[in-house]
């Protein structure tokens, strides 16, 4: 039995009834880790000592007859989660001596239900990237083609999972970041409705967007964590109040005679053929299954990208103005004063994407062009939010296409900023919107993984894990695996 | 939108970022072209549209009770601090 290949809810059955143990398990991840991440530079930290520790309480409890589902099984964060005594990065030069001192919510939440901590995953610096390319710890490779970019910026969680170093990981999705290497790495990722679960603890990039999730290889597994790391959290007051379902327990609801709006804006010109197909392949399927499909526009939709781009940079200006070289963080030797201190700390411990992003917020909010650029987006911002509120009047579900094309090559488009920006067309209006979304894999196109997304109403996770599940049940694209040893492996 | 050197040199000084004479023309260039690229939003016709202040309308966000909720952790937060002396953050000299 190969361990590595089961899933989270295998595993968890396989601990519960004692065919193996958590430490077991935990050093077989481990010493895939060794073998493994050195070709993909998905991991900038490995806490082999603390999985270790973490995975003989898990037997213990599990011994007494404790514990959940999730008890014993291996975990990997992105190093976007404050996790309290580990080095916590968020793939920057800035914090790449920072030893978190407290744990996010998220990360509380996982290692109560006895989730065990194996590290932390690379990144695009602060979650701003598209294809892991910007991370001050170097690029992260495809599993399923080394020469290839697993997406961003949660593209070391993406690869750890593709690749069988770790059952599950999490990530942030504040324009796709969850999404679209889910996608390129043949995953399902999950992001949340705005508010679902807690940001605290999370770095923060563009708060009004910025939001965690999941990266698992099926709709169950993601059900299981979402279920577990979500639900009100007295430390962030934007996450809502609402409870948490068994997400679990719904995935078997038909979805026969279910309503699903084709978003005819993502079917342009920018999409990729082979990707197109595999799309419409799925979308097939779905009718195949009893749902019901119609066409919807969303006019206003096209605006998302530049939208996002005058938002997420305004949002990231005011959060990163808090690194500064005094309290914790890159500092430069010998400043002058206080504005070298300031000024070198800031453009020594920053990469040139995230300077770009902050010298962009920083003039979009700067007197005399406020209104012209950040009134007027988050004007569209709300006509691009009733469009998704007229649609799903219409209908139960929106579907469409993750990303426009399959994992693409290193270094394609590190040198056009707008051309790796356009990669997330069709991820950040849901963000924009603070909508659920998943992507889950729907084909292979000369080897390499694509996803159909699924995006839903404000807390419809349930639902669209079911459509996922359902789809998983007919399917096995979920189930397929990058190549061992990987292709283009040295 | 073209921007200058000079804007850009400005506008990195609000930033507190210190660029690199070399990497002005660059940063010119790529700030240029995003600022072009989002320019295409004022042909959107936003007359009378409310700007956008939460995903979720209706969702009434929580007051915490005002209660002291922290512990005293200086020493531990002041372990992850460039420069701390006796329990203070040391900066340079501001005041001549």
């Amino acid at each position: 039995m190969k361990l590595h290949e089961l899933t989270v809810a295998e595993l968890g059955r396989g601990l519960r009834e004692r065919e193996f143990t958590s430490v077991e398990l935990t050093r077989h991840y481990l010493a895939r880790i060794a073998s493994g991440n050195a070709a993909l530079n998905a991991f900038i930290t490995v806490t082999a000592e603390r999985a270790l520790a973490d995975a003989a309480a898990a037997d213990q409890r599990l011994a007494r007859g404790e514990g959940g589902l999730l008890t014993g099984v291996p975990l990997a964060h992105k190093d976007i989660f404050c996790t309290d005594g580990v080095l916590t990065t968020c793939g920057s030069r800035m914090l790449a001596k920072f030893v978190a001192p407290y744990d996010a919510t998220v990360v509380e939440r996982l290692a109560a239900a006895g989730m065990v901590l194996l590290g932390k995953t690379n990144m695009d610096e602060f979650a701003m990237g598209s294809s892991n390319e910007t991370s001050w710890f170097g690029p992260v490779r495809n599993p399923w083609d080394l020469a290839r970019v697993p997406g961003g910026s949660s593209g070391g969680s993406a690869a750890v999972v593709a690749a069988g170093l770790a059952p599950v990981a999490t990530g942030t999705d504040t324009g796709g970041s969850i999404r679209q290497p889910a996608a390129l790495c043949g995953l399902t990722g999950l992001k949340p409705t705005y508010g679902r679960v807690s940001r605290y603890g999370m770095i923060a990039f563009a708060s009004s967007l910025d939001q965690g999730g999941v990266l698992a290889r099926s709709a169950l597994d993601a059900a299981l964590l979402l279920a577990a790391m979500a639900g009100p959290d007295p430390r962030d007051s934007t996450c809502i109040e609402r409870p948490v379902s068994d997400y679990a327990a719904g995935l078997d609801r038909p979805i026969r005679g279910l309503r699903i709006g084709i978003i005819r804006e993502f079917f342009g010109p920018g999409l990729e053929a082979g990707t197109g197909a595999a799309v419409q392949a799925a979308l097939d399927g779905f009718r195949k299954l009893g749902a019901e499909l119609v066409e919807v526009s969303l006019p206003n939709l096209p605006l998302s990208v530049p939208t996002y781009y005058v938002v997420a940079p305004a949002e990231c200006s005011s959060n990163l103005s808090r690194f500064d070289g005094v309290r914790f963080g890159h500092r430069c030797e010998e400043p002058r004063d206080l504005r070298d201190l300031y000024e070198r700390s800031r453009g020594e411990g920053f990469g040139a994407e995230v300077k770009r992003r902050i010298m962009t917020g920083t003039y979009v909010l700067s007197a005399g062009y406020y209104d012209a650029y950040y009134l007027k987006a988050q004007q569209v911002r709300s006509l691009i939010n009733a469009d998704f509120r007229r649609a799903f009047a219409e209908v139960d579900v929106l579907m469409g296409p993750t990303s426009p094309t399959p994992a693409f090559a290193l270094g394609a488009k590190t040198d056009d900023p707008i051309t790796m920006y356009l990669n997330d067309i069709y991820t950040i209006g849901a963000n924009l919107a603070g909508l659920p979304a998943i992507s889950v894999p729907c084909g292979l196109v000369g080897g390499l993984p694509v996803g159909l997304q699924v995006i839903g109403s404000h807390f419809a996770e349930e639902l669209l894990l079911a459509v996922a599940h359902a789809w998983q049940r007919e399917t096995d694209w979920h189930g397929r695996r990058p190549p061992e040893p990987v292709r283009g492996a040295p | 939108m073209t921007l200058t050197r000079r804007d850009v040199e400005n506008i990195a000084h609000l930033a507190r970022l210190q660029i690199g004479a070399g990497e002005l023309p660059a940063y010119a260039d790529s700030l240029s072209r995003i600022l072009g690229f989002v320019e295409q939003l004022a042909a959107a016709d936003t007359a009378g549209v409310l700007p956008m202040a939460h995903p979720l309308e209706g969702e009434i966000q929580r007051l915490r009770a005002d209660e002291v909720t922290e512990t005293d952790r200086h020493e531990r937060y002041q372990q992850d601090a460039p420069a701390v002396e006796a329990g203070l953050y040391l900066v340079p000299k501001v005041i001549e």
